[in-house]
């Protein structure tokens, strides 16, 4: 993984953040990612963000789910091992149908949260760069990758005027990493400044 | 912003050719089907018919008490929509009470053979159900249930209207919400013991007075509410089309699009129940049901039903650009509701008719009780703004993002 260079703004307010944004973009500067405390309406639209494809692979899950769950059966009754239970035929689809149905559920639910997990690089044991330790609590924290088009002064000075409260620099890992917060990090209180400031 | 609909002639007239072909067909059935066997085809055709669009159109007084009551607020843009669609109730419910008073006092046995007690006197089951299945029960439950309905729905109806009279303050807000929300859980209950248990029973699974199924009733339900929701979306884009409702956009459809989705597939898990548990028990008291439907000359409309009912909505419904478009669930609307309408056909026709025709006087009284419930629509619509400017969660509909 490569570690790269971002400008971090931190802001107080939802109403700032959202003309921020929308500024930051028409400016042309690069926005690696935007840490809200809640879900905030439409600021995927904002940031320009694409639909999710989660759906078109939930979709593939279940049908791997309901291919999985009537071919095996249909093979173990009709080939496999054929068994007379009361009197139904080898072959009988209705007693089949609600098996199908909760393996087409458990396949795509199942795969569904892996996919998720992986394209938001969350999982047990694995550690992401944290840009400011109160994002999750009552700040809104908008990080810049700064790129060889633009400099870190442009972006601190273009952040100050959007209304970012406060502004630093910080070079980190950009994907995941193994490690656990619970046995490596510091507590909140005796982090170093400038995350503490 | 247009805000009063103005009624357009085309569809008022269009309204009039529809119910012009209901009377034709019917005429044509008077003179054309005669005989034993023409005479129940006649009232059966009736019975589907009217009942099928009495119920379709009660989903909208249902709609409303049911969003209602979880607080919605999405809906209140085009609330004036399903408002107007209940309206039919009364009309409809009228029409019923008519055709099931004279089939049960009709003289003649065609449609439900428990009228007659010479014959249920002889019959072990029947005279076991005799306290549910007699004329004097069947008749006060019928008379009960469709006052009730009528007078919810007309009531939610002048309370809507009452409140565009108000002034607008905190106050009224909290009296709009108290007295709908108290209205609209009577009705709540009284749907429940009236379309969720016995009005099925009574008018549609004791044709097959022998025969039961715990399931007939949600099932009746599921297949009216889907196709209600149908009616309400087909309403919705067609004055959003003619540039009314101007708040109503696709975040508005999307949420409808869900609906009719999502019920589809609650239809299809009532239907498989019911099929199921019958199947796998194989008792010839209630596989009889599903002898003529699945192994006999109907097997064609019953596997027809599943497929435009469940995997047409499922496959075509699905992708959320198919709920955002307003043509494509115009015609999904459509197909729902006709799928329905051929679900209650189904149901009605096997145990009644037993041969299957082709259902040219059905269809011609289905397109009459279509122009009867475009008609009273279009003139419900006429009578009031199409927003109800003093509901407190008209803001939240406005700004609705699904």
């Amino acid at each position: 993984m490569a570690a790269k260079n971002f400008v971090v703004g931190v802001f107080d307010d939802e109403a700032v953040l959202f003309p921020a944004v929308k500024k930051v973009r028409a400016a042309g500067y690069k926005i690696h990612d935007v840490y809200t405390p809640f879900p905030v309406h439409g600021l995927d639209h904002a940031m320009g963000l694409r639909e999710t494809s989660l759906h078109t692979a939930g979709f593939i899950y279940g049908i791997t789910g309901t291919t999985t769950a009537l071919s095996f059966m249909s093979w173990v009754f009709t080939s496999d091992w054929p068994m007379n239970i009361g009197g139904k035929p080898h072959f009988p689809l209705p007693a089949f149908i609600p098996i199908t149905f909760e393996l087409t559920v458990l396949f795509s639910a199942v795969g569904m949260v892996l996919t998720f997990c992986y394209l938001c690089q969350i999982a047990p044991f694995v550690k992401k760069h944290i840009f400011h330790p109160r994002q999750t609590d009552d700040k809104f924290v908008m990080a810049i990758e700064v790129t060889a088009k633009s400099s870190a002064e442009d972006v601190k000075n273009f952040l100050a005027s959007v209304g970012a409260q406060e502004i630093n620099e910080q070079r980190a890992e950009t994907g995941w990493w193994l490690g656990r917060f619970d046995r490596e990090d510091r507590l909140f209180s005796e982090q170093p400044a400038p995350l503490n400031a | 912003m247009k805000d009063q609909f103005v009624i357009p002639a085309k569809l008022r007239t269009a309204s009039f050719v529809l119910m012009g072909i209901g009377v034709l067909t019917l005429l044509i059935g008077l003179v054309a089907l005669h005989g034993e066997h023409g005479s129940t085809r006649f009232w059966a055709g009736i019975l589907q018919n009217s009942t099928f669009f009495l119920l379709v159109t009660l989903a909208s007084t249902f709609f409303i008490a049911a969003t209602t009551l979880a607080h919605g607020g999405w809906q209140i843009a085009f609330r004036r929509v399903p408002e107007a669609i209940s309206m039919a109730v009364p009309v409809l419910g009228a029409i019923v009470f008519i055709v099931l008073m004279i089939i049960v006092f009709g003289g003649k046995e065609h449609i439900y053979h428990w009228v007659n007690a010479e014959h249920v006197k002889h019959d072990r089951v029947l005279s076991w159900k005799s306290a549910f299945l007699s004329k004097g029960f069947y008749t006060t439950a019928t008379i009960i249930t469709i006052g009730l309905w009528a007078f919810f729905t007309v009531k939610l109806r002048n309370m809507s209207l009452q409140e565009d009279t108000w002034d607008l303050s905190p106050e009224s807000g909290r009296r709009i919400l108290w007295r709908n929300t108290v209205w609209c859980g009577g009705f709540a209950v009284i749907f429940a013991l009236s379309v969720g248990s016995t009005t099925p029973w009574l008018w549609l699974m004791s044709i097959d007075a022998h025969w039961f199924s715990t399931m007939y009733s949600w099932y009746t339900f599921a297949s009216t509410w889907v196709s209600g929701l149908s009616l309400i979306a087909l309403f919705v884009i067609y004055l959003k089309g003619k540039g009314y409702l101007s708040f109503v956009n696709e975040e508005h459809l999307h949420d409808l699009g869900k609906f009719m989705f999502a019920f589809s597939i609650f239809w299809t898990y009532l239907w498989f129940s019911q099929y199921m548990l019958i199947w796998y028990a194989n008792m010839p008291e209630e596989t009889e049901y599903f002898k003529p439907r699945v192994w006999g000359e109907w097997r064609p409309v019953f596997f027809l039903n599943l497929i435009i009912n469940f995997i047409l909505p499922l496959l075509l419904l699905m992708k959320r650009d198919t709920k955002r478009n307003y043509t494509a669930v115009t015609y999904i609307a459509i197909l729902i509701i006709f799928g329905h309408w051929l679900d209650f056909f189904q149901m009605v026709m096997p145990g009644t008719v037993q041969e299957l025709h082709f259902p040219w006087y059905e269809l011609g009284l289905g397109l009459g009780f279509v122009g009867v419930i475009i008609f009273v629509v279009i003139n419900q619509l006429a009578k009031a703004p199409l927003v109800p400017k003093n509901h407190p969660y008209l803001k939240e509909s406005i700004v609705h993002h699904t």
